[in-house]
């Protein structure tokens, strides 16, 4: 009771979040100043620049949306193409949902607004190793997205102020999923469905243009796993006397 | 201040982003799953992330192709093998980090 009392404590909770987002912040500190700096160039103010990250707030497709701004693009096919580059995310939150039971629309729809392919990956890990919660995976979710912002705009001044190269930083988000994956393979039905997972994506990235690769593979892959899974449990099942 | 245009671009970027986030969370959370979509769910997470890291290691340029020669691939065997050594997640993005900028020095 006390020590669940203590778990909960609001302090505790802003710490955990905020501590557990670093490697995201890390890795979002040098992606955002690059982005604002080729947004800058791109003849966005850092109003602007800020105003994106804040109502967007999704990487791959803020650098899209500037390259297609400055060759004339409309709004159609701006946001055509978001929510193409972003329908991954569907996957994602789906995924979590499993996670977020019994949680009110108010803190689901708070939630939703940081779910990022980084916080997706740090979330379900901490979730599946316990000692998290729908609170400080909320505060992790925010901070990483305040470090986006501020990072966008201060590389909308101008400013690189990280050297290209410097410190390795450019490697922390990979890094990082490297280590979470190993996390996620849990038992040998865990590395047979990232292999394949893997290999279909190299197979589709080279065919398909854009990154819906990621959704496909994952899907099928996933979809195998569950048939190997029911697959062995049935044939493990006729063998019983 | 913020040209109209812009404005309602970034409105229509927002919600086709925003929609795909909030609608399984709100909807999948509070419906009874059957056990092989829990099972596929759980599956997701391996998937996705093996699909995301492993064509950033083993692809480049536009339009893609394979390129095996790639220092992102090359630092990431020694820190996946400190990964799954150490299981610490801050070990192994120092030394991710550390090693790529080495690379970067050497290479």
């Amino acid at each position: 009771m006390d020590s669940e009392a203590h778990s909960t404590h609001w302090m505790r909770i802003l710490r955990d979040g905020v501590i557990g987002a670093w490697p995201i912040c890390l890795g979002y500190l040098a992606i955002g100043l690059a982005f604002g700096v080729i947004a800058q160039k791109a003849g966005l103010t850092p109003v602007e620049i800020g105003l994106m990250s804040l109502l967007v707030y999704a990487g791959s497709a803020q650098f899209i949306a500037v390259s297609m701004l400055s060759a004339g693009a409309g709004l159609v096919p701006i946001v055509l193409t978001t929510f193409m580059v972003n329908l991954r995310h569907l996957l994602m939150s789906s995924s979590l949902a499993t996670f977020m039971r019994n949680l009110g629309t108010g803190r689901l729809s708070l939630f939703a607004y940081g779910v990022t392919d980084e916080s997706f990956a740090l979330n379900s890990a901490r979730f599946r190793g316990g000692q998290w919660d729908w609170r400080r995976a909320l505060v992790l979710n925010h901070t990483t997205n305040l470090t986006w912002i501020a990072s966008t705009v201060a590389g909308g001044f101008g400013g690189q102020f990280i050297p290209a190269g410097a410190f390795g930083i450019d490697y922390a988000l990979i890094a990082m999923f490297l280590c979470l994956l190993i996390f996620q393979l849990r038992g040998r039905l865990y590395v047979v469905v990232a292999i394949l997972a893997g290999l279909l994506a190299v197979a589709l990235s080279l065919l398909i243009p854009g990154n819906s690769y990621i959704v496909i593979a994952s899907v099928i892959a996933a979809a195998l796993g569950v048939v190997i899974k029911r697959g062995r449990l049935s044939s493990g099942a006729e063998g019983q006397p | 201040m913020i040209p109209a245009d812009y404005l309602y671009i970034l409105i229509g970027m927002g919600i086709v982003t925003y929609v795909p986030r909030w609608l399984p969370l709100v909807f999948l959370s509070r419906l009874q799953l059957p056990g092989w979509f829990e099972e596929w769910l759980d599956l997701i997470p391996a998937a996705i992330l093996s699909a995301l890291i492993l064509p950033i290691l083993i692809t480049t340029g536009e339009p893609r192709h394979l390129d095996l020669m790639r220092p992102e691939l090359l630092v990431a065997l020694p820190t996946f093998l400190f990964a799954v050594k150490t299981r610490s997640l801050a070990g192994t993005v120092v030394v991710g980090m550390f090693l790529f900028w080495l690379a970067g020095k050497i290479l």
